[in-house]
């Protein structure tokens, strides 16, 4: 369980739903570890400031999570958390291991240009 | 001076040495501000579990960070996190405390506790492998390195522990080392030494990484000899010990050969009305336990600062 204040997705339905539903959305995949709870802190901080964009976590260790670990675009990561940005249910970028507050922002401004 | 951008006390950081004085200043009344760059609980939310917390016989460093920030904002602190710190002013009486975004906050005495992160080899290739090979987490990124071939880079504790915990998972841990001994714990090195997994090459050092989307291999370079090979590799985790968040006090306060903060008994830096607490400061041990009990007494010593220089603007007014 992710002990987190963001929306948490619990299964590979929720995730579609979710990706279709909302036009701009980021998803952290981890674990409660070193490496994934500042992203989620970043997340949560951001959620209030990116109005246009939906924040939620899942659960690396859930067999639910197959809808990100096993992408073509998450082949080469080999750390945790694999966070994933959607536009339109579309994967537009993928990280892997911790990121900065900077590192998220340009992503953020980059792949979701409307206004916040 | 804008009142609302005006505390009695602001302190610099969200540590346990930060919270910790966050939640002694406000609940005996000193209006405080807590800001901090990065997730609230700075590296004691990185520990998985905390079993030697006296009064709480286990718990994870993310709730205790959660409890302690909680219990700051119940008595009124207020917590700004993930913000960027653009400079800070001690040369006054009033310190500055200014934000990238241009904000500028003013308070009669300032805490800092700004805490340490991993350091990095910096060396070529580091930045864009990590995640795709490089690691600084074994309990986090080990099951990817399923029998697969890694380096440990580092000669301390962690290193050691952290390499013997990784053979669980790795064919063959092969630890680097700079020096041609290490600087752990006798128990820890017999433990690596001992492990049929485990082998070392001393007096080395990684000096680039190489691949393109994922980590291929690495460039060592013998110390001794300056002889330089190419090697490949599956994966490398990074052990090589903290920085002090300090680089922002170059030149404003006194700083150790290690940018340290100096600090005296009564956590006061070498300029008035400046305090330091937790894992920034000169010190030997480097605990939660530690970082609490530095952050209330510079709490405590930065009340009495703050009473006396109010008293004194008090009987300044009246005469």
């Amino acid at each position: 369980m992710l002990y987190t204040n963001l929306k948490h997705i619990e299964s590979a339905d929720a995730h579609q739903k979710f990706i279709s539903e909302n036009e701009n959305v980021m998803i952290c995949c981890g674990r409660m570890g070193p490496m994934c709870i500042p992203v989620y802190g970043i997340m949560e901080e951001l959620e209030g400031e990116y109005s246009n964009v939906k924040f939620a976590d899942m659960e690396f260790d859930s067999p639910e999570s197959h809808v990100i670990r096993s992408v073509p675009e998450v082949k080469s990561f080999m750390g945790i958390p694999f966070t994933m940005y959607y536009k339109n249910g579309k994967l537009v970028k993928a990280t892997s291991s911790i990121q900065s507050m900077t590192q998220v922002r340009t992503i953020l401004d980059s792949e979701f240009k409307t206004a916040k | 001076m804008d009142s609302n951008k005006h505390f009695d006390a602001i302190v610099i950081g969200a540590g346990p040495a930060g919270l910790t004085a966050g939640i002694y200043l406000s609940r005996a009344r000193v209006k405080t501000l807590v800001l901090n760059e990065g997730t609230v609980g700075g590296q004691m939310v990185l520990t998985h579990e905390i079993a030697n917390y006296p009064g709480v016989e286990s718990i994870s460093g993310y709730q205790l960070s959660m409890i302690m920030r909680n219990q700051a904002k119940k008595f009124g602190c207020d917590i700004k996190s993930n913000i960027t710190l653009e400079s800070l002013n001690t040369d006054g009486e009033i310190k500055e405390v200014i934000l990238s975004d241009g904000t500028v906050f003013t308070a009669d005495a300032v805490i800092l506790t700004p805490g340490g992160r991993s350091r990095t080899l910096g060396v070529e290739g580091e930045n864009e492998l990590k995640g795709k090979g490089i690691s600084y987490c074994a309990t986090c990124d080990g099951d990817f390195f399923t029998d697969k071939e890694i380096m440990v880079v580092g000669g301390g504790n962690s290193a050691l522990e952290e390499a013997v915990s990784l053979t669980k998972y790795a064919s063959k841990v092969t630890i680097v080392h700079q020096f041609d001994h290490f600087q752990a714990f006798e128990f820890a090195i017999e433990e690596a030494r001992n492990h049929p997994k485990i082998s070392f090459m001393m007096e080395s050092k990684i000096t680039a990484f190489h691949g393109n989307e994922k980590l291929e291999g690495i460039e060592i370079t013998d110390l001794k000899s300056g002889l330089k090979q190419n090697q490949p590799i599956d994966g490398v985790f990074i052990f090589i010990g903290y920085v002090p968040n300090t680089e922002f006090l170059a030149g404003k306060l006194e700083l150790n050969q290690w940018k340290e903060i100096v600090v005296d008994t009564d956590m006061q830096t070498s300029v008035k009305g400046v305090f330091a607490a937790g894992d920034s400061i000169v010190k030997k041990y480097r605990q939660v336990t530690t970082a609490v009990a530095d952050g209330t007494i510079a709490a405590l010593a930065a009340s009495k600062y703050i009473h006396e220089l109010h008293q004194i603007k008090k009987l300044q007014h009246i005469l």
